[in-house]
Order: structure tokens, then sequence, then C-alpha cells
């Protein structure tokens, strides 16, 4: 009885939509299977958590008032008098962190085992773009509850585009909505968090995920060179059940981590207020903050701060161009220069990190 | 049918199938509890920290009489002056914070910590109380009392 | 030499007379005064021509012959001419009676500034400046132009008038706080240093509330005198009503009497009055009890019985905040309950002022009030804390749930793998 209503359901949306289609490419998509086959699942879980992101951002929305004088009040009327309002807002910002912790995994995984060796290019062009969106996503998140934490981090963080030369003034503005912090940039960074960025992710995430489809998993040259004739699973259902197994194990993590560190809304921001003693900014950014100031005050003829973030600018410039840079992996030889200078960025980034965290904020 | 016939383990796969089923609902369940619960909007129907609507009625304060009510953290006091006009005043006591009351016999605003007296325009007029009390906007909606900072 | 310089203003003046004939303010009355002694050079006869401008009498009309007499119609030294009234630079002892005239006139004074009162002279009368003035005929002594100012006198409400509330202090320490001066008085100089030290200029110059007392408004404005030791409790009254009335009713208000000594003064000093605490009471560090009172008497076993209640009352209400705090930064909704300790923090406040009605039956009941209040602030808050260990439980349900899920993907990968 069931089994026939339901094939009767399927005949009827297959007509319509194609589902048969989409079934017959699902049941062609393997998956390589070989000893670096976990990290296939990092795109997967970051997907995940930007699919929990959107779920509970909308659900922040009912509730949040972007503008100085509402926004704090509006959070913590939130966390205190909505039920479950604390663990949608603490679910949001712990899955927030998470989602970048795994993109930042993806990446490197990605590049340590070469995955954009020809012809994913753009993939790894379109996944950059996503990590920026990502962390920009981030930044102007970490504002809109209006406390003091947030507020003085913002106004750190947006400064350090004003010691780019010439347009940093007028950039500066731009994105504050005037000289200052204040309720202007509020919105703004509200508009980029609710509009903007999720509308640009949503393309690169179908560009993305389109090329992935189309190209298939990458195999890694040393499965490829040692193994002859790799083993494969299906897609469907094997790799998608244990991609859920990772999901259901994101979930768990997550929940706890709301239920047991809710996300705190300290004090309202004032911004005639001193800024008090050792703002961090959000752990993501804190190898780049704390690499600015280890710099000194001038580089030849230059600002010293200057010079790090035209530093990090050029890096960025040049992890985007890692799939035409690393030309001996283009003719397909093995070369070992890109893996290495991936260690080198990982620990990099997390001996400065360790160091932002460990070091005597007075300094 | 025919599957299950052919499967070696019928029972093992029955119980698989229910735990599936049931985890899932349990989860469907686990994740719409929350959400639906928080979509409800709760009692307290403003989170604006410039406006509050009281829990009670104009007819709940007769003429020369005061009620206390909650604006956001701090109390505010709502007099209904002998000749019956509405006024609201932040309750808090401009010498050192005690929540001030109304005193019938003499019409004032009273605070019982150091003997600090409001008139009914919230002025200091006699005791410690160095500034007046902070007037709110009274404003009645049908049978509802919406208290509001000025601007 | 003298000849020759008096000559020249009289030219000056007739030059300034001719030249501003045309003038629009020649159609005004003339005020020769003003227009020669301008023209002198800076000193001591041109000074006073200059600051007048912007004296509170000069924009109400009077010209310098209000109070110096002479006729300001005639140019040159016959306007100085004791015949038409001219007295010069008045002696000091007559200058209270010279305000007077108009100051003291209720009639003449209501056309100028109906509000302000016309007992100055009188109450300067009694004052222990007026009555050395007066009895002693000491010149030293302050009158009206030594803290008016003589030619730039500004309203009370003006911040560049001496006698503004902010300036109050440092004018009376002109003289108080100069050991000199006070020499031949005998009177101590630490009054300005001492007062500087007090919540009451605390109050006026970082609270900027000028209501808070400085100088005159404990010793008064004209009739400044020290307040005497009985009733220095009438002078602190007058803000702190509550505090006076019941220690009026104290048995301490009586013994202090008895003893000769002053009243609130006793515990709180007169000129460096500090913010009171609570360590003032008992016997312990910092004790004002502890100066008469030991734990052998009554007194003192009194005081520390204050000082425990209080404590507690303290203990109890921040433990409440602090509990009540701790859940609501759990994401609890206790604000209900944190608004309701508010009237913990209030019989605090209380039971402080009725201390020092030294009376054991009334600050029990205020401080009990109070704990009841704090204590079921305290159980809503364990409450809120229990209930958030229920939410860990929710958490814990749906994790269960989440791991039977994975178990049994887990077995269902298995079972399509097998089967394959």
């Amino acid at each position: 009885m069931d089994r026939r209503w339901l094939g009767d359901l399927w005949t009827w949306l297959d007509a319509r939509l194609g589902l048969s289609y989409v079934q017959k490419i699902a049941a062609k998509k393997d998956v390589p299977v070989h000893r670096h086959t976990i990290w296939y699942y990092l795109g997967g879980m970051t997907l995940f958590l930007f699919m929990v992101q959107v779920a509970t951002g909308v659900l922040l929305l009912f509730y949040y008032r972007p503008s100085a004088e509402e926004a704090y009040e509006s959070i913590q009327f939130l966390m205190a008098e909505v039920e479950f309002g604390w663990l949608i807002r603490s679910i949001h910002a712990w899955a927030a962190n998470l989602m970048i912790l795994t993109v930042f995994i993806h990446l490197f995984s990605v590049l340590l085992l070469k995955a954009y060796r020809p012809p994913r290019e753009i993939t790894w062009i379109s996944g950059i773009a996503l990590l920026g969106l990502s962390i920009t996503f981030g930044f102007t998140g970490y504002l809109l509850p209006w406390n003091e934490l947030a507020y003085f981090a913002t106004r750190v963080g947006t400064e350090i585009i004003g010691v780019v030369p010439i347009v940093g003034t007028f950039m500066l503005s731009l994105l504050r909505g005037g000289p200052d912090v204040s309720g202007a940039t509020l919105t703004r960074f509200y508009a980029i968090h609710v509009a903007l960025l999720p509308a640009a992710a949503g393309v690169f995430l179908a560009v993305h995920l389109f090329l992935v489809q189309k190209h298939g998993m990458s195999t890694p040259d040393s499965v490829n060179a040692g193994e002859q004739g790799a083993r494969a699973m299906p897609f469907f259902p094997n790799f998608l059940l244990r991609d859920l197994i990772g999901w259901l194990t994101a979930l768990a993590i997550l929940a706890s981590l709301a239920a047991l560190f809710p996300a705190e809304l300290g004090v309202k921001a004032d911004p005639f207020q001193p800024a008090p003693v050792g703002i961090k900014p959000e752990w993501y950014f804190m190898f780049m903050f704390q690499s600015l100031k280890y710099l000194p005050a001038h580089i030849l003829f230059m600002e010293g701060e200057a010079v790090g973030v035209f530093a990090f600018g050029i890096a960025g410039v040049l992890l985007l161009l890692v799939p035409f840079l690393d030309r001996p992996s283009i003719r397909g030889q093995r070369e070992r220069l890109f893996i290495w200078l991936g260690i080198a960025a990982i620990a990099y980034i997390i001996v400065l990190t360790i160091l932002g965290y460990t070091a005597n904020p007075t300094q | 049918m025919i599957d299950e016939a052919k499967s070696p383990e019928p029972s093992r796969r029955k119980f698989l199938n229910w735990l599936l089923g049931t985890s899932v609902g349990g989860l469907l369940l686990a994740t719409g509890f929350p959400v639906s619960r928080y979509l409800i909007p709760p009692e307290a129907a403003e989170s604006a920290a410039t406006t509050v609507r009281l829990p009670f009625g104009p007819e709940e304060v007769p003429p020369n009489t005061a009620k206390i009510f909650k604006f956001g953290s701090k109390a505010g006091i709502l007099v209904r002056t002998p000749a019956g006009e509405l006024r609201a005043f932040e309750a808090t006591c401009t010498h050192l914070n005690c929540t001030v009351q109304y005193r019938e016999d003499i019409g004032h605003i009273w605070c019982a910590c150091h003997n600090g007296h409001f008139d009914l325009n919230g002025i200091n007029i006699s005791g410690p109380p160095p500034r007046p009390l902070e007037q709110f906007v009274v404003n009645e909606l049908a049978d509802q009392i919406v208290v509001s900072k000025g601007t | 030499m003298r000849r020759r310089f008096s000559a020249a203003v009289i030219l000056a003046c007739i030059a300034m007379t001719v030249g501003q004939a045309d003038s629009a303010l020649a159609q005004e009355q003339q005020d020769t005064c003003l227009t020669c002694h301008r023209a002198l050079p800076a000193g001591r006869l041109a000074d006073p021509a200059t600051l007048y401008a912007e004296d509170v009498h000069a924009a109400e009309g009077f010209r310098c012959i209000a109070c110096h007499g002479g006729d300001a119609t005639v140019v040159g030294p016959a306007a100085m001419d004791p015949d038409k009234g001219y007295i010069g630079t008045p002696e000091r002892q007559q200058i209270p009676a010279l305000c007077g005239r108009c100051h003291s006139n209720a009639e003449f004074m209501k056309r100028f500034n109906p509000a302000l009162r016309v007992d100055q002279v009188a109450e300067y009368e009694t004052s222990a400046h007026g009555q050395a003035l007066r009895e002693n005929d000491d010149p030293n002594v302050a009158t009206c132009t030594d803290c008016h100012q003589s030619h730039s006198i500004k309203a009370a409400s003006d911040p560049r008038s001496t006698v503004h509330p902010l300036n109050v202090a440092e004018m009376c320490g002109d003289c108080h706080a100069d050991s000199t001066r006070m020499e031949p008085y005998r009177l101590p100089t630490n009054q300005l240093d001492d007062y500087q030290t007090s919540v009451h200029w605390q109050m006026i110059t970082d609270g900027g509330d000028l209501s808070a007392p400085t100088c005159n408004d404990c010793h008064g404005n004209h009739g400044a005198a020290p307040p005497g030791v009985s009733w220095v409790g009438n002078v602190c009254g007058q803000c702190h009503a509550m505090m006076a009335d019941l220690f009026n009713e104290s048995r301490h208000s009586r013994v202090f009497a008895l003893l000769g000594s002053p009243g609130c003064a006793t515990c709180h000093n007169n000129h460096d009055v500090h913010p009171a605490n609570d360590d003032m009471l008992g016997l312990g560090e910092g004790s004002v009890c502890a100066r008469c009172h030991t734990d052998e008497d009554p007194g003192g076993q009194t005081a520390v019985a204050f000082r425990s209640a209080i404590d507690s009352l303290r203990m109890t209400t921040e433990e409440a905040h602090a509990l009540l705090l701790r859940a609501e930064n759990a994401g609890m909704e206790v604000s209900q309950a944190l608004f309701e300790l508010n009237g913990a923090e209030d019989a605090l406040i209380k039971v402080r002022a009725t201390v020092h009605s030294f009376d054991v039956d009334a600050v029990t009941t205020e401080t009990e009030a109070g704990l009841e209040i704090a204590v079921e602030a305290q159980s809503r808050g364990r409450e809120a804390l229990a209930d958030l260990r229920f939410r860990r439980l929710g958490l814990v349900a749906s994790v269960v749930i989440i791991v039977a899920l994975i178990i049994g993907l887990v077995m269902k990968i298995r079972e399509i793998e097998h089967g394959a």
C-alpha cells in the first residue's frame, strides 16, 4: 500500500521535476577511497554549518533591531525574554566560529593535497572567495550586538583599512559610514551581513558546488602514483550517509557548546568610554592582529602597519593564484615546494595565534 | 515483504528501521520544539528601552493613588493625581536611588530612605534629593497604559 | 609734573566730550567719571572704570556717583567736589551702610530685583565680621566689597562671580587659609584644605550639584559665624532632615549636648565630611563608636549589633545579586527578581539612616524587612540556576537522540556495504 502510493508520487514528481535525471547522476557519482578520504568530509561539514547559520540567522532577524539605540536592548530581550532565544543566538555564534575553522581546515587540506590542479582552478578561486566571505560574515556579525567588546574590536579592526595609502581614509569612512564607528556603521554592517554577503555567498556556493559535481573529487598525486586502480564508493548513499554522521556530530557539538557556554552579551557599547584593556579581535583575525603588533613603527619610508597590511594583501592574492603559480603540478610533475609553503603558513598562523592569546596585552 | 523474506536477519533490519525512524523523529522534535517556542512572542511584548506597556489598566489606579511599574531594569511610578490625571516618573530617588512611593496623606511622592519629597510634577521640594524625578510620557490606549521616555 | 599731567587729563576729557558730541551716546546722560577715568593709563584710577562695565549695577543703569557721590555732568576736578556729595573711596567702616542705603530698602530694591532679600546688612551686623568691624573698629575683617568685589559685582548665579558656589570656598579661603592674616585672631587655617577633601566639595565639583553646601550654606552668607555646638544638627539638618530628626530623638543627642560635643560633627567631622561608610559603625578599624565605647559597655555591644545587622543585609543582598547575575549571564530570565532585589538595596540605605536613631528595635525591623526580600531573591536565583541544570538535561536528551541516530546510520551503512 505504502510503497505504491510513494511510487505514484515519485512518478508524478519525476515527470515534472526530472528527478530520475538527478538520480542517474547521483548513482553514477563515485568518491575515491584512500587514506586521505577523510578530508573530503570537510567541505560538506562547512556547507552544513552554513545552513545552520542561515536558519539561525533568519530566526535572529525576528527579534533583532539594527540601530545603536536598540540593538543591544533587542539582544538582551532575546536572551532574557524569548524562549530559547539564548539557544538560537548561542548556536549562531558557535556555528560561526566552527564554520570558519572548518573553512580553514578545508582550505589547507585542499592546498596540501593539491586538489587545485587543472581543471579545478575555478573551484579553488570560488573557494577562496567563500573564505573571504566567511571572514567578512564573522567581522560584520561581531559588531551587531553592539556591546563594548564588539565596538572597540571593530574600531581597531576597521582602522587597519585607514593605513592603505591615498584611498585609505575614504575607504574607512565608506565602511564605517562616517569618520568613526557609530550607529551608521551598525546599519551598514547589518546590511552587509544579512543581505550582501548571503547573496554573494549563494552565488559562489552554487558555482563551487556545481564545479565539485562536474569534476568530481580530486585524487591526490601520491594516491594516483602509489595504488593502481584506486578503490571508490558510491556517493549515494554510502558517502552521503557518512556525511550525515559528520553533520550530526557537528550538531551535537554545537548544541553542547551552546548549552554549556552560551554566548555572552557583556555591557552596552559606549563610544565615549575609553577602550578597555586587552581588546582582542575574533580568534581568526588574531594572527594578523598579532603580526601587526610586532612590526616596527616605520619600515623604510612606509608606516609599519601599512607594510603589514600590504603584505597580507599580497599573501591573499598569492593564495588566490596558487593553481597558476604551481607550474610543475600543472605539468603533472610532483612538486613539494607548495606543500612546504602551506605547512609553513599553517605553522605561522598557529604560532602567532597562540602568541596573541598568551602575550601581555599591554605590550 | 519479498525483500524481508530474502534478508538473512529480518529482525535486525526491523530494529534498524525502527531506530532510524524514531531517532529522526526525535531529532525533528528536538529542533522543532525550541524553534516553535522561539517564534511565539514572549509576554513582555516590547524590547524597546524607551516604551513600556503597563501590566495594569487605568481603572486599577484610582485618583490619589499610585502604582510602581517596571521600566526596563528600573522602577517607574504611575500616579493618578487627586484631579484624575495620570502622570509617570522614574521611581528612583535622585538622592541615593531608593524606590520612591506615593503618600496619599500629603499628596507627595515620597522617598522613605531619607524623607525626600517630590511634588506631582516630580520636582524635589524637600529633603536631600538634588534633582527632580525624570518625567515620562503617559498615553492611554483603550484600556492600556503606555509609558514612554520623552525625547 | 603733576600739574602737567592733570592738564593732559582735562584736555583729553574735553577732546573726547567734543569728539562724541555728535554721536548717539551723547544723547544719553553724560557720565564724565567714566569718560575721564577710562582715558587714564591702566592702574588704580582707571581700572574701576573699566571693570565697572561688566558690573551688575551698571547693567541696571547705576553710575559711579551712586556710591561715590559727586557730579557726573561736570568735566574735571570740579566733578569731585565734596560739596556735591563726593566721598572718594569710602572708609571700610562706611561700606555696609553705603550698600545698605539701597540693599536694605525694600521699596527701592523691588524696582530692580524683587526677589532679592533686603536683610543682608542686618545679617552682616550679627556676623563675626560685622561685630569686629563695628565694635572693635577692625578694618581688616571682611565687609561687602571683600566678598563681592567693589567694581565687578556679579550675581551669585554668574560663574564668574566670587560668590558663585564653585568659587565661594576659594574666596573665603583667601583670608581664612592665610596664616598671617588669621594669626591675630588665633583662628585655624586648615578649613579650606579640609573642606576640599569633603564629600560636599566633591558633589559641587565632580557631581555638578551646586546645591551641595559650601562655606556659606552652613555658616550663613552674610551672618557668617561658626555654628554653635548645640545647633550643628540644625545646620546639617537643612539637607539631612531625616538623619537630624532621628538623631535629635536619640539618646546621643542629649549626651553629646551634655558633653559639649558638636552633634553630627562628632562622628562626621565638620569641614572634612567624608562619605559615610559601614566601617564607621561597630568597634573595628575606622570605627567612630570606638572613640567612646568598648566591647565592655552596652553601647559598644549595640554598635557591634548594628554593624552585624548591616553587614548581614549587605552580604545577603550582594550574594543574591551575584547569584541572579550568574543566572542572567547564563541566559536565564531573572529581570523581575533583580528588580525586586532593589527593595533590599533600599532597605540597606534605610537601615543606614535608621542607625542615627540608635534605636535597636527600629534597626532590627528595617533589617529584617530587607533580609526577607534578599532571601527571596536568593531563592529565585537558585531556582533559575536549577532551571539551568534542567536545560542541560534537555541538552543531554538531544545529544542522546543524535547519538542514537548516528549509531543507526553506522549500522545502515554496514548493511548497505555488506549487502553489496
